[in-house]
């Protein structure tokens, strides 16, 4: 399908890689922890190793949440862009196969969020 | 003294002031009302049912204006700010000024530009009225909440705002996506889908909102600013029936365009479901009474009218009836996450509050959304009041952060994605990803206010350089109501006990 | 049948219009909200000029709803003797 249009309708994505200086996007959410309101996105360096992500950009946005100090790190399960994943923590993102625009998110067993 | 023509002669004689163009085909003079496909056979059949005419107009919105003025003034004049419920309340106005406000001067344009581009010559008299509306409007709105921006924060620079604030993109947006729209879509978009549909659970709850809350100068201008949309709906219904009535092949255009704008409109609204439940200290009726209302019952007679021409309910209506138990306590979540970065002030509610809420959402309120909020109040009773320090994933589309969870499961965000020229789009939605993958050249360049931050256009990097770029007074027209310069000031002016510290911002 | 409904001021110029059209229309049902009166009925809902203007004392244009209206459900048709909302189903 496409946009009808008077004229030529010239595609012009704003948000590609060129436009991160150096970066990506790459967005993290805590699957069924909802007092963070909604997946978290970064501007992050594709040679960043999966273990910084881990230990000193997901704590920005999910440290405050009361649940955070009972996670057991080699519990948790993670899906990357939707599919199952398993994460080599030295390896870069881009070694991962994390890419611009990617969604990690993460699982915590027995840790449920805040429910009534 | 001559005879008075009839209401139907009059209508024709006064809106009927088109010709035949001979220097130029009419094809040339009019190049925009066919490309989007509409066929229309005969313009003549078009018929406002209002039949208003000129004279009339200037009569009847005189007549409002003086009306709508004398009370402003005694509002003024009485320092009627002091006796609304409390000063949380105003927040709903910042909120309408901010967001709303500016789309109100959008429609002026937008509606000024289909009273050039159509060919019926009735259909542009009642778009040009129609634009004259919205632009008084947009002024006596500005001029209404002029008395409340001498006494709180959050309303300066709302203009401003509207271009570059993360929540303001989500209205923003929705008008800049009809007005970039050919003229019949705008006309759906707007005329209908909007005006007819969803109005009312814009203008009905805020006013009789601000009725509620001792607010009467905003009542008066929103209830002199809806008599006007009752007639904007009838030209909104009349176009969506000329649409269908001209051609067969219009119908599933039109069907297609109202799938769209109705959820559009709904995600734009859904704004309004947080001011509604939260935001008003006295609330007159919950979202999910007001949805049930204005959409299910008088939405649903009007798709049962609309039935003949095989117009059908958006499949997606089963969303919003699961939705309707959680839309205002998940935007709320979102505002709470965000008021670092917002011009308005949120705050957790009290028990009586909550316990309204409970009562108004059995179902749900106390078992997913009380205990986060709970929680969150307790932490700031506890001085450590929970601020997001980063900036969330927004929906392509409607460019709300993506805090909206699946219909079938309320513990669960909903996640979906498109692939488009090799790059990821992502959505809160089905409908909300469905609009996209219908125009992905149009939505691939939407302006995402995080992307745009992470990017380097909006001031520089780090929340102090954005919120200077966004021109906010720190700390007055952001964060929580509790130790805000407007709460501080509401106490002093009501004597109550409380935190007395903080500028007084007028005298 | 559907409903149709119409939202109008509750102001002072309202009043002999609700008062005519629960003559007019016996099964309306006539609510009261903040700054509002809400009234429904099944298929259609008529305001006549002889009614409000016998209420009134004053002659009574049905355009002059426009200066209390706030909203209605419905198909409209006005005529120099009337103001209609109804639905054709």
């Amino acid at each position: 399908m496409a946009v009808t249009a008077i004229g030529d309708y010239p595609v012009l994505p704003r948000d590609g890689v060129e436009n991160f200086h150096g970066n990506q996007l790459v967005a993290v959410g805590w699957d069924h922890h909802l007092m963070i309101d909604a997946p978290m996105a970064f501007p992050l360096p594709a040679g960043m190793p999966f273990a910084a992500l881990v230990g000193e950009v997901i704590p920005v946005a999910y440290s405050p949440h009361p649940e955070w100090e009972k996670i057991d790190w080699e519990a948790v399960t993670w899906t990357l862009d939707g599919e199952a994943f398993v994460p080599n923590m030295e390896a870069s993102l881009e070694e991962n196969g994390i890419g611009h625009k990617s969604v990690i998110r993460f699982v915590t067993p027995g840790l449920d969020g805040l429910w009534g | 003294m001559a005879n008075k023509l009839n209401m139907r002669d009059r209508y024709k004689l006064m809106t009927r002031l088109g010709w035949e163009t001979s220097y130029q085909p009419m094809d040339k003079v009019f190049p925009y009302d066919s490309y989007e496909g509409i066929k229309i056979k005969d313009w003549d059949a078009w018929e406002d049912p209002f039949r208003m005419t000129m004279d009339a107009y200037w009569k009847y919105q005189g007549e409002k204006e003086k009306k709508l003025y004398a009370i402003m003034d005694a509002f003024s004049q009485s320092n009627g700010h002091l006796n609304i419920s409390d000063a949380r309340y105003v927040n709903a106005l910042k909120l309408f000024l901010q967001g709303v406000s500016p789309l109100e001067y959008q429609a002026h344009r937008g509606f000024a530009r289909q009273g050039r581009h159509f060919t019926g010559e009735g259909a542009r008299v009642a778009c040009q009225m129609q634009s004259l509306d919205e632009l008084r409007h947009v002024q006596t709105q500005i001029h209404g909440m002029s008395h409340f921006n001498k006494y709180f924060d959050g309303f300066h620079d709302f203009a401003h705002w509207h271009d570059r604030v993360w929540y303001l993109s989500v209205p923003k947006s929705f008008f800049d996506d009809a007005n970039t729209a050919g003229p019949f879509e705008f006309m759906v978009a707007i005329g209908f889908s909007f005006e007819y549909v969803l109005t009312n659970l814009l203008f009905v709850p805020f006013m009789s909102g601000a009725a509620y809350n001792g607010d009467m100068s905003t009542v008066s201008f929103g209830f002199s600013a809806q008599s006007d949309e009752a007639r904007h709906m009838t030209l909104g219904l009349e176009a969506i029936r000329f649409m269908l009535e001209q051609h067969e092949d219009n119908v599933p255009i039109v069907q297609r365009w109202i799938d769209k704008w109705l959820w559009r409109g709904y995600k734009v609204l859904s704004l309004v479901s947080a001011m509604m439940d939260y935001m008003l200290p006295e609330s007159p009726m919950s979202w999910k009474e007001a949805w049930e209302v204005y959409f299910e019952q008088n939405g649903g007679a009007l798709f049962n009218d609309l039935a003949r021409y095989g117009i059908t309910v958006p499949d997606y209506a089963e969303i919003c009836t699961k939705e309707k138990e959680h839309l205002s306590h998940q935007v709320w979540g979102i505002l709470y996450n965000h008021t670092a970065a917002a011009a308005i002030h949120t705050w957790m509610p009290d028990d009586a509050k909550m316990n309204w809420l409970s009562e108004k959402y059995p179902d749900t309120f106390d078992k997913y959304y009380r205990p986060r909020f709970e929680y969150w109040r307790d932490q700031a009773e506890n001085g450590n009041r929970y601020y997001s320090q980063t900036l969330p994933l927004v929906c392509q589309t409607c460019q709300i952060p993506m805090g909206f969870t699946e219909p079938d499961d309320p513990t669960q965000i909903s996640y979906r994605v498109s692939e488009y020229n090799g790059d990821k789009y992502h959505f809160c939605s089905d409908p909300c990803k469905a609009i996209f993958d219908f125009e992905p050249e149009k939505y691939c360049h939407a302006w995402m206010p995080p992307q745009q931050i992470f990017q380097g256009n909006c001031g520089g990097e780090g929340l102090p350089a954005v919120l200077e770029h966004y021109k906010f007074n720190l700390g007055a027209d952001n964060m929580d109501y509790v130790g805000s310069p407007d709460e501080a000031n509401w106490n002093l002016w009501k004597g109550l006990n409380g935190s007395v510290s903080g500028d007084v911002k007028a005298s | 049948m559907s409903t149709v409904f119409l939202a109008l001021q509750d102001v002072d110029d309202s009043r002999p219009v609700v008062e005519a059209i629960k003559k007019d229309n016996p099964s309306a049902v006539v609510e009261s909200q903040p700054a509002m009166i809400r009234i429904t009925a099944e298929g259609e809902l008529v305001v006549k000029r002889e009614t409000v203007s016998n209420e009134s004392g004053t002659d009574w244009d049905p355009q002059d709803i426009h200066l209390i209206l706030i909203s209605f459900g419905g198909n409209v048709d006005e005529d120099d003797d009337y103001f209609k909302i109804f639905w054709q189903d």
